[in-house]
């Protein structure tokens, strides 16, 4: 499980940069989204995957090292809470710009750059 | 010590008051007095620390490596002073400055979030929670940065958001990993394990990830192109808060981190923090030198400093961290000042393009002298604080014979002397051209100076009480070099 997860990372890494070094702006959020979706399974992840044993439930103390470990479960619900806030804050930006100006292409961002 | 989170809850009661009111002179005046109860409190807080050493506040009475962590040190109440003095020079500024603009009452909602961002940044002992605080920090810079939503503002917000996400996307990767590795993400707790560990060179593979995403934060060399494509779009208000807050949070940060707990594999990192530092350092000061635009100029300088911190770190004995720390307090006073000069040069000639404006000296002699202290700050011309920042670095890193680095940070204080004198000539000294951007025939009065003075007095005072400012910094240095007393105090041994 953890090998197919991990390789499922891999190609949401590989799409996400791909998608970011587009040219129109809608592709680059689609990109952010899957980077940040990828960081997040790579954060689940990173403590190793347990099945079936839910920490706090039920009454009887279990085994602490058969465990899953709830920590990461925490860190990737709030980080996917503020990944989506993100996106959010992103698309409507987006909406702006493109209200101003009409354009989706990132060449025509060369205004501030000089 | 409940007064530990104070620093977050006070701007978080600041931002609730804040959404109910609609009257725009109640939010000015709030603002004021609740950045300035920040200063007051701030100054309590270094008090308290001076005498104690830590005050370390564990969450909900969780335990420290299992709970979140509060912990100030030396360094942080340092850096809380600052950034509230700089949070009321802004307040101030701000009550003049913020007119024309729609909506400035929804300004200082974000104002405040911000702050909130770059306080628990500084107060937080878990690496994940710096995570969300770095979060809070760049959520609100996002809308305030496209505060005026003009096309300009909204390309440069575009930019400035796409690098930071990325920046956050990293540092979230990092902490994965190194949660994988060690199971803990408190600040302490990881240095305990990772100080007496024999195989923490595998920790690089994290080291770097956070290089990264911190490298973002703070614009170092090969990382940077967001701050000059974005600085110089945003309200020139925005401009000198940022200018003076967000990219000395990525410092801090590294500082943390590299002194704390990834000290492995030293002979490697110090060098390549040199090199970085170096590359920041001359980049940025050239960049600087070819432009034209007030802000362009000021926002490559921002850089170009970033550099001397990056180099306090890299050479890494006491002196050199204390001379890294005295840096940031006084670049962030200095930048700070500078902008808001900048912005008061715009109100009164309407233009920050250099070759619309001149003859300010003799229009405004007082702001010719505003302008002289920081720039002369940032040059780093004794008795003004900026000479001291870049003597205890130079002479740190000639201490610890890293030559080379020595040159670079000479050569960059000249670079910065240049594009002073540029800004000094073509604004101050020389006549005004012809054209359309003709006097505006606005006067700027006590009240739009009052920031710039107020910085400006501060940067004077850290100049001629450079030897009590030294000792500070160096007790700082001394208790982030050591270690040992701030995991004894966090994990309560």
């Amino acid at each position: 499980m953890e090998i197919l997860l991990a390789i499922l990372v891999g190609i949401l890494y590989t799409a996400g940069v791909y998608m970011i070094l587009r040219r129109s702006i809608v592709k680059f959020i689609i990109g952010i989204i899957f980077l940040s979706n990828a960081t997040n399974l790579l954060v689940f992840l990173a403590s190793g995957i347990v099945s079936g044993k839910p920490v706090f439930v039920g009454n009887e103390p279990a085994n602490a090292s058969q465990m899953a470990d709830p920590l990461p479960q925490a860190l990737v619900l709030t980080a996917i809470v503020i990944g989506f806030g993100i996106v959010v804050f992103t698309l409507a930006l987006k909406y702006k710009f493109f209200e101003l100006t009409g354009t989706d292409d990132l060449d025509q961002l060369k205004k501030t750059d000089n | 010590m409940t007064i530990t989170a104070l620093p977050i809850l006070i701007p978080f009661v600041l931002i609730i008051v804040l959404i109910i009111s609609r009257s725009l002179v109640f939010s000015k005046i709030t603002s004021i007095v609740g950045s300035l109860g920040l200063l007051i409190l701030s100054m309590i807080i270094f008090y308290k620390i001076d005498k104690l050493g830590f005050l370390v506040l564990n969450m909900a009475g969780w335990k420290s490596p299992y709970g979140i962590t509060l912990v100030i040190d030396f360094m942080s109440s340092l850096m809380l002073i600052v950034s509230s003095i700089i949070v009321f020079a802004i307040a101030i500024y701000a009550y003049r400055s913020l007119n024309e603009e729609k909506q400035v009452t929804k300004f200082y909602v974000f104002f405040f979030s911000l702050i909130m961002g770059v306080n628990g940044a500084f107060i937080t002992g878990d690496v994940f929670n710096l995570y969300v605080w770095f979060e809070v920090m760049l959520i609100s810079s996002f809308v305030l940065i496209t505060f005026g939503k003009s096309k300009e503002q909204l390309e440069g917000g575009i930019k400035y958001l796409a690098l930071n996400l990325l920046g956050s996307l990293f540092f979230l990767a990092g902490l994965g990993l190194l949660y994988g590795k060690t199971g803990t993400l408190n600040m302490a707790h990881l240095a305990n394990i990772l100080r007496n560990d024999h195989q923490a060179i595998l920790m690089n593979t994290s080291a770097i990830l956070f290089f990264i995403a911190f490298g973002i934060k703070a614009a170092v060399f090969p990382l940077f192109f967001w701050l000059p494509a974005s600085y110089h779009t945003a309200n020139i208000t925005i401009s000198s808060l940022f200018a003076g807050l967000l990219t000395k949070v990525g410092v801090y940060a590294f500082i943390r981190f590299f002194t704390l707990f990834f000290v492995h594999d030293q002979t490697f990192w110090h060098q390549f923090l040199l090199i970085i530092a170096g590359f920041t350092m001359i980049i940025g000061g050239m960049s600087a030198s070819v432009h034209y635009d007030t802000r362009k100029i000021l926002s490559y300088h921002i850089i170009s400093q970033i550099g001397y911190m990056i180099m306090g770190l890299g050479i890494y004995t006491p002196l050199a961290i204390a001379g890294a720390i005295f840096f940031i307090i006084h670049n962030m006073i200095a930048k700070t000042n500078t902008f808001i000069v900048a912005g008061l040069i715009y109100k009164l000639k309407g233009s920050f393009y250099l070759k619309d404006v001149g003859g300010i000296i003799k229009q405004n002699p007082m702001l010719a002298i505003l302008f002289v202290i920081p720039a002369f700050a940032l040059a780093g011309v004794p008795p003004i604080s900026g000479f001291f920042a870049k003597f205890i670095l130079i002479k740190a890193s000639i201490d610890d014979s890293h030559f080379v680095i020595a040159i670079i940070a000479v050569l960059t204080a000249l670079l910065t002397l240049y594009s002073m004198i540029k800004i000094w000539n073509e604004a101050f000294l020389k006549k005004q051209p012809d054209n359309e951007f003709l006097d505006r025939n606005t006067s700027l009065s006590f009240l739009d100076m009052l920031p710039s003075i107020i910085l400006g007095t501060i940067s004077i005072l850290m100049g001629i009480f450079a030897f009590k400012v030294f000792d500070f910094t160096m007790q700082a240095a001394d208790q982030l070099i050591e270690g040992t007393s701030y995991i004894n105090n966090v994990l309560n041994r």
